[in-house]
């Protein structure tokens, strides 16, 4: 091991091997027949695994961050949940036909919009104003989520069949089948949104000391933490959109890149995030549909372990 | 200087910080002392903007804390609360750029190891240094002898003592050794039930009369090498 290098630069430096090595597995592997087709084919299903795993990454790192936990991602306090309801509720109240006549991209920005306020609305008063307990925000993620699937499916279930099958496709997560429409407004969206995180990125290690420590070391509290879950707003709506929900994969990831670093600074964190998600879904996928030759497993893995690890980080901070 | 002005807070129907009008004078050390649940961390939160107030209103050399940009006030005040839980690991030389104050608190052989993987005291100590660190002119500190021992609260006290007399600093500290008080404070500021009950300096606070009416004890108080040492232990 060359001593001039960190341990946060190692791990990158490795982790951004392992990516490349499983991007170049997904593109290339079991391909047959005119390679132009295949890569383009592939591709697009690469950029969106690649911006899924970006956008749920980096969401639940700004949000544990804003929580001061590392327990708490944006799917356990019901964001995506909120987002589905948002676009269930569309469909219930305007029809599937006025949505079909709307272009896909302005109604997906639309969607967004209409999320970036709810969720403010919702998620603004828990975060700002004193400190809370880990318990009471757990507890009302689950209530917001279970409220907001609930509600989804009762609506649901009172749509027409065809405008629910039409819906059903967003209901589950499958990393397989990604919206394909939606893929350029996504790379614009994300793109700006990682413009506005990294001008406020030194904000990120100060919110980390907590709000007491962020307030005395002259961040301007109220914004910053607004700002940030607009971020986190946006970019569940994405990979919601793009996927589906899925709960547990941003704490698995998040949880894995901050033992794997090893200290708090965002700089070194969100990378690996990043880098591990991109690692698990494309690494994952490739894995499955080349090695497994089945396709829809993924998410029932990633579910499975990243709930492992959720229990294992409830139990853990419940023994101390 | 510090003016307070009517500040209240109520939590529900108990009213812990009640009306409180004080002027703290800029320069030296003043404890802030009185019963637990008198309201002194309350006040402290109120004066550095952690915690809104109900009525009333703070300036700190003429700003006002509620309105004025917080990184304005970030430069003239800083603040230690009584209790610091992290969540991001942090090492005593990832927060403390001055080796000055990691010297200054003994923490040289410390400063590589984890926030969390130092004792209650040698945290403690880290956190005053970095309080220390924002170079602040007014320094607020909640109970900063908590989990301290003699050695080192004795330190930790000569230090703010030094850091007054020497750098011009305005430590506001909340203290419940009432002796480390009179040794080392220049003014003391008794609360009791989210009221100001009494203030002075210390030669007119560490009396037995005084301090009867602020903790409901009887204290005796004893002239040993030229301080005031009150005793209560029985």
């Amino acid at each position: 091991m060359p001593a001039n290098l960190s341990r946060p630069a190692l791990v990158l430096i490795a982790l951004a091997v392992l990516t490349l090595l499983s991007i170049v597995c997904f593109m290339t592997l079991g391909a047959k027949g005119s390679w132009s087709f295949v890569l383009s084919f592939r591709g697009k299903k690469l950029l969106g695994l690649i911006l899924v795993a970006y956008a749920i990454s980096v969401s639940t790192v700004l949000f544990q961050t804003v929580a001061n936990n590392r327990i708490l991602t944006p799917s356990i306090m019901g964001f995506d949940a909120l987002y589905v309801l948002i676009k269930t509720g569309l469909v219930f109240f305007f029809g599937i036909g006025a949505l079909v006549a709307v272009d896909p991209q302005i109604q997906f920005v639309l969607q967004v919009a209409v999320m970036v306020v709810f969720a403010l609305l919702l998620f603004r008063w828990l975060f700002l104003g004193e400190e809370r307990s880990l318990h009471l925000l757990v507890l009302v993620g689950i209530v917001f989520g279970i409220l907001f699937r609930s509600i989804s499916n009762l609506l649901q279930r009172m749509l027409d069949p065809g405008a629910f099958n039409v819906l059903q496709d967003s209901m589950y997560a499958s990393f397989a089948t990604t919206d394909a429409t939606l893929l350029a407004i996504s790379c614009v969206i994300v793109l700006a949104v990682s413009l506005v995180a990294w001008r406020i990125l030194p904000a990120f290690d100060v919110l980390s000391l907590g709000r007491a420590q962020a307030i005395n070391l002259g961040v301007n509290y109220q914004r910053t933490v607004v700002t940030i879950l607009v971020l986190i707003a946006v970019l569940v709506s994405v990979s919601t959109a793009l996927v589906g929900p899925i709960t547990f994969f941003g704490l698995l990831v998040a949880t894995l890149a901050h033992s794997l670093v090893g200290n708090s600074r965002h700089i070194y964190v969100l990378p690996a995030s990043v880098l591990l998600a991109v690692i698990c879904l494309v690494g994952g996928q490739t894995l499955l549909e080349r090695a497994f030759a089945f396709d829809t497993a993924l998410s029932i893995i990633i579910e499975f372990l990243g709930g492992i690890v959720f229990i294992f980080l409830v139990l853990r901070r419940s023994a101390r | 200087m510090i003016v307070t002005n009517q500040v209240t807070k109520s939590y529900g129907d108990s009213c812990v910080v009640d009306g409180v009008t004080l002027n703290l004078p800029k320069g030296g050390i003043t404890s802030i002392i009185g019963p637990n649940g008198a309201g002194k961390s309350t006040l402290l939160s109120m004066v550095s903007r952690l915690m809104s107030m109900d009525k009333g209103s703070v300036t700190v050399d003429g700003l006002d804390v509620t309105k004025t940009a917080s990184d304005v006030l970030a430069r003239r005040l800083s603040i230690l609360r009584q209790e610091n839980h992290m969540t991001a690991r942090l090492t005593p030389a990832d927060k403390i750029h001055i080796d000055q104050a990691i010297n200054y608190l003994n923490l040289d052989a410390l400063s590589h190891r984890f926030l969390d993987e130092l004792s209650g005291g040698q945290r403690q100590r880290a956190f005053v240094a970095m309080v220390l660190c924002q170079d602040t002119d007014y320094v607020l500190l909640d109970e900063p002898l908590n989990n301290l021992d003699m050695k080192h609260a004795m330190a930790m006290m000569k230090l703010l003592r030094k850091a007054a007399d020497e750098l011009g600093k305005t430590v506001v500290l909340v203290l419940h050794d009432i002796n480390f008080a009179s040794w080392y404070s220049d003014y003391i500021v008794a609360m009791k039930h989210g009221k100001v009950a009494a203030q002075g300096t210390a030669e007119a606070m560490i009396v037995p009369a005084v301090l009867a009416e602020i903790y409901e004890m009887d204290i005796k108080v004893h002239q040993i090498g030229g301080q005031r040492i009150s005793v209560y232990y029985g």
